[in-house]
């Protein structure tokens, strides 16, 4: 095949195989980054056009202009073009860049409401097509029962998926342009038949199955329509890099067109498509110059996603975030590195395009990547603070060596395994409830099943753990049956036709249970084992709503296993109580430690714990200590954070480390060594995640005053970057209070 | 029986004091009292938490794989003060693989010191003045201490990385930075030379402790000065 000319040949010719493509055809790179272009006048007069575009949309709010009328989909808009005859990669999810489109399967409410946010009122012509359609939201309210309505509203669980998409789930949007669209329908369809045939019992299983297949091909053939609508035919493979990338995106576009899902990742696409790069370099048809002003031109257009959300949304999930994660590097199973030059194409974005949160960068870091990519990273990272880390040396044995990152800290492989997102559960108010017999400290609600009051003025730590073994069975089982009923909705009202077709027929499900306030949980229980902790009761409802702390505790952080041992027992025991649960579509259970912004939220809806945490006041981010509690430096904190084991939360554990530039190094080069040398130490005891930023908080103190001096300051918050000044005043401030690692 | 230490404080992670990721440990305790200290609270030879060696290297060893190119050093108060601890803990730690830094005024028992030296990979010499007059007055220590220091240093070998804090119409002059060279100029071993400059980060602790700081009417120290001075420097010892 044309298309094909000059890979080498392999198991990915017969099936559908990316993964065999890849390992067959790439080649590895381990220079360092100086044969990097710098942006074309092109590229540099597009951005503008970007950036005035986006200058724009902050003025108007967060939002340039939502399309009211028409409901999101692949072929629901005309093309839509930034400058269209010196675009390279065309695509935009409406008819104009950064317009939003209103996406009501997951909730009519929803919608409206985030319509009329920001000064707009959904069209009569939608509110009357949803009235006779049922969306995910309605599914899921028609099920709910008290107890899931009752955590819900006062806090134990939060950030659940169902009143928007689901996300967390990766298309392989590397198959579009390896196979061609009509490859991937003959494959479905074929599997479509194999089942109709092969099955004895016509059960709810199979026949959801069918439908499924049924919807994942008429997609696909969608897909191809709304390339054609650009001009381009990609029922056949791409022919070279640029198509390559076209292809890809609008693989990717398509799935962003029908879903407006949490976290929409890209996957792990930039060594996939290095193979199409290098070919065209050796044939002599690309520049390294062009190379780059592809790769930017289709950054920019990721930089470029926009979805319609409501303030509430962006409470948990500030910063207006995609998620378009972006897996780079990592190393083969066969111990070659997977960096190649498009690796480094891809981080070099961050120059020639300025720093961004978008797409969602996560370097898969193993301690046996090249040195030159190491310093390459670590020096995006002193320069941009818009990468994060993974442990690719801990996945690598459970995944393979083609699995990507959805959202933050979530590993799949791709095309072969996905996950039914699930927020977070509350457990430091697990801990209150449990002192309060199951009633809600703020409001005065029972919530879970009802038991006496803890009794004693002072809590006992055995005693305290008692109580939490009384609820925490509850909780994991009231919170499985939640996430059980929001799947089946989604999957019955919202399912995701597009990326569901880039993935195999059959697919590993995950689901992916959380935790939020872990540090404040395993201060509250050292405080209790370690100090005296009085319980002191509200006049009125007889509740304990505060405490007060007499003595000194170890805190999470200072690499104290007194504490921190804490911290992985909680963790362990709740993941052994989600483990016995039965899930939806034999999913199984996974669990993060990982809050996005929502530990603001999560904080404000609980009471004051026994850590000397007031109520209301937020926790630590993801599975990082509280800040200002660290007393032993950077590295000790670390220390702690990696002691919780993957094994149990193969969810990920996320932990964002800031550091002043004087205190990483005297010099940039000094700077760069010794971020490469904490990664590596990091990492070799099995931590999973970090994000790094390096910079003075004086500099987000003056972007909080003057943000309009700041429009590309990036920072890394939890598991994803945020552009600063598109936080709200809130998150912020809770951003710069946290703790940066000074020098003495 | 091994010496008791009198830690004042653990910081897991440096990399200002001295190459690569470190862990500084300061020791309580110090002879001096230099009108612009940053660690007032180390002065007291009174607290700080006792560890014995071992208990530090273990303490140490939980950050073994962060240090690989660094290692650690120790500093105070003045570490000389307690020599024996922590010629111990550096003899322990070079068993481990582990690089060794002493960040001291050079103050304190020269047998002492000599025996620590031997265990040591590297000196961060602070030579605060380099008179008998201010040092006396600014430091309240005795200069020829730190010069006999010095010369212990140089006979012995080990590799030398001089610093001095700079400090607006104390010591910001060129002829500051010349009599420094002059001092040097036959030492084999300086193979740094760090002008830091004069900051005031530590008023708070000042302020918390209920005593004055004595440099509080002195402007900050420019990087821009300090980049000036670097200039006279030879390359190799920047």
């Amino acid at each position: 095949m044309e298309q094909w000319r000059g890979f080498n040949p392999g198991n990915w010719q017969e099936n559908i195989d990316v993964r065999d493509f890849i390992q067959k055809n790439y080649t590895p790179y381990e220079g360092d980054y100086t044969f990097l272009s710098g942006s074309t006048d092109r590229t540099k007069d597009l951005l503008k056009k970007a950036e005035d575009l986006m200058a724009l949309e902050r003025q108007y709010g967060g939002v340039l202009d939502i399309d009211t009328h028409t409901v999101t989909s692949l072929l629901n808009y005309k093309p839509g073009y930034l400058d269209k005859k010196n675009e390279i990669i065309v695509g935009f999810q409406t008819d104009r860049p950064l317009k939003r489109g209103v996406n009501p399967f997951g909730g009519i409410r929803m919608t409206r409401s985030a319509c009329e946010a920001y000064g707009y009122r959904l069209s009569d012509k939608i509110e009357s097509e949803f009235q006779y359609r049922t969306t995910h939201n309605d599914g899921v309210f028609r099920v709910y029962g008290k107890e899931t309505r009752a955590a819900r509203s006062c806090g134990l669980i939060t950030g659940l998926p169902d009143a928007y998409g689901r996300g967390r789930i990766i298309g392989d949007y590397r198959r579009v342009a390896l196979y061609g669209i009509d490859k991937l329908i003959e494959e479905k369809k074929n599997d479509k038949d194999n089942l109709s045939r092969s099955c004895n019992i016509m059960d709810s299983f199979a026949i959801r199955q069918l439908e499924e297949l049924h919807q994942q091909i008429n997609f696909l053939g969608m897909l191809k329509g709304m390339a054609e609508m650009y001009g381009y035919d990609i029922s056949k493979p791409a022919m070279n890099a640029k198509e390559a990338v076209q292809w890809l995106y609008f693989a990717y576009l398509g799935a962003i067109k029908e879903q407006n899902g949490a976290a929409m990742s890209l996957g792990r696409t930039s060594t996939f498509l290095d193979i199409y790069f290098e070919r065209d370099i050796k044939e002599g048809t690309l520049t390294e110059t062009e190379a780059q002003e592809i790769i930017d031109d289709f950054v920019l257009k990721l930089r470029m996603a926009r979805h319609l959300r409501t303030p509430e949304y962006n409470e948990l999930f500030g910063g207006d975030p995609m998620w378009i994660t972006e897996a780079l590097g990592g190393v083969g199973e066969d111990g070659r590195p997977l960096v190649t030059k498009n690796t480094f194409r891809f981080m070099h974005t961050l120059y020639n395009l300025k720093p961004s949160a978008e797409p969602n960068l996560t370097v898969l870091w193993s301690k046996d990547l090249p040195e030159n990519f190491k310093k390459y990273c670590a020096k995006v990272s002193c320069d941009t603070d818009a990468i994060q880390y993974e442990n690719d040396d801990i996945m690598r044995p459970i995944y393979g060596d083609d699995y990507a990152i959805a959202c933050c800290v979530s590993a799949m492989k791709v095309g072969k395994q996905m996950q039914f997102f699930g927020a977070r559960a509350n457990l430091a108010k697990l801990m209150l409830m449990a002192l309060n017999g199951g009633k809600d400290e703020n409001r005065n609600m029972q919530v879970g099943p009802v038991h006496e009051q803890y009794p004693d003025e002072y809590l006992d730590y055995d005693k305290v753990c008692e109580y939490l073994d009384i609820y925490r069975p509850w909780l994991a089982r009231m919170y499985a049956n939640t996430m059980n009923q929001i799947h089946y909705m989604h999957d019955k009202y919202a399912y995701e036709k597009t990326q569901m077709a880039l993935h195999d027929t059959e697919v590993h499900r995950f689901m992916a249970f959380g935790i939020a306030g872990m540090s404040v949980l395993a201060d509250s229980l050292s405080a209790i084992k370690y100090a005296k902790v009085r319980c002191i009761k509200d006049k009125d409802t007889g509740l304990i709503t505060d405490f007060e702390t007499v003595g000194e505790f170890p805190t999470f952080g200072n690499d104290d296993d007194r504490v921190d041992s804490i911290a992985c027992e909680q963790v362990e025991k709740f993941y052994e109580e989600l483990k016995k649960q039965k899930l939806y579509r034999n999913a199984e259970a996974t669990l993060s430690i990982l809050t996005i912004t929502s530990n603001v939220v999560y904080g404000k809806k609980t009471g004051s714990t026994p850590d000397g945490r007031k109520k209301g006041e937020p926790f630590a981010p993801g599975a990082n200590p509280m800040h200002g509690r660290e007393k032993n430096g950077a590295l000790a904190s670390l220390n702690s954070v990696a002691k919780l084991s993957y094994d149990v939360c193969r969810d990920g554990i996320s932990n964002t480390f800031s550091i002043v530039p004087q205190a990483l190094g005297k010099n940039e080069d000094e700077r760069i060594d010794n971020l490469v040398n904490l990664l590596d130490g990091y990492f070799a005891q099995k931590a999973h995640h970090l994000n790094v930023n390096v910079l003075n908080r004086e500099v987000l103190q003056a972007a909080y005053e003057e943000p309009e001096k700041y429009p590309n300051l990036t920072i890394r918050v939890s598991g994803y970057a945020v552009n600063f000044c598109k936080l709200s005043k809130e998150q912020q401030r809770e951003v710069i209070s946290r703790t940066f690692h000074e020098a003495m | 029986m091994s010496a008791i230490g009198k830690v004042h404080s653990f910081q897991s992670m440096g990399a200002v004091d001295g190459p690569g990721l470190r862990c500084v440990v300061f020791m309580q305790g110090c002879p001096l009292r230099c009108v612009y200290c940053h660690n007032p609270d180390t002065h007291s030879f009174e607290g700080g938490e006792e560890y014995t060696p071992e208990e530090m290297l273990q303490k140490i060893l939980r950050f073994k794989s962060y240090i690989k190119n660094g290692g650690v050093t120790v500093s105070g108060g003045e570490p000389l003060m307690q020599a024996q601890f922590v010629k111990e803990l550096f003899a322990l730690l070079k068993e481990n693989g582990i690089h060794t830094a002493l960040d001291t005024a050079g103050i304190g028992d020269l047998t002492e010191a000599k025996e620590l030296l031997e265990v040591t990979d590297l000196v961060l010499l602070d030579i605060k003045f380099l008179d008998t007059d201010s040092y006396q007055k600014h430091c309240g220590g005795d200069f020829e201490q730190v010069l006999r220091f010095l010369k212990l240093a140089e006979e012995m070998e080990v590799p030398l990385w001089i610093r001095q804090v700079i400090v607006p119409e104390l010591n910001d002059g060129e002829e500051n930075i010349t009599a420094l060279l002059e001092l040097l100029k036959n030492c084999k071993n300086i193979k740094k030379i760090e002008l830091l400059p004069f900051r005031k980060l530590c008023l708070p602790k000042y302020e918390n402790m209920g005593i004055p700081f004595p440099l509080a009417d002195t402007p900050e120290m420019p990087q821009a000065e300090i980049d000036k001075l670097y200039e006279l420097i030879p390359e190799k010892l920047k």
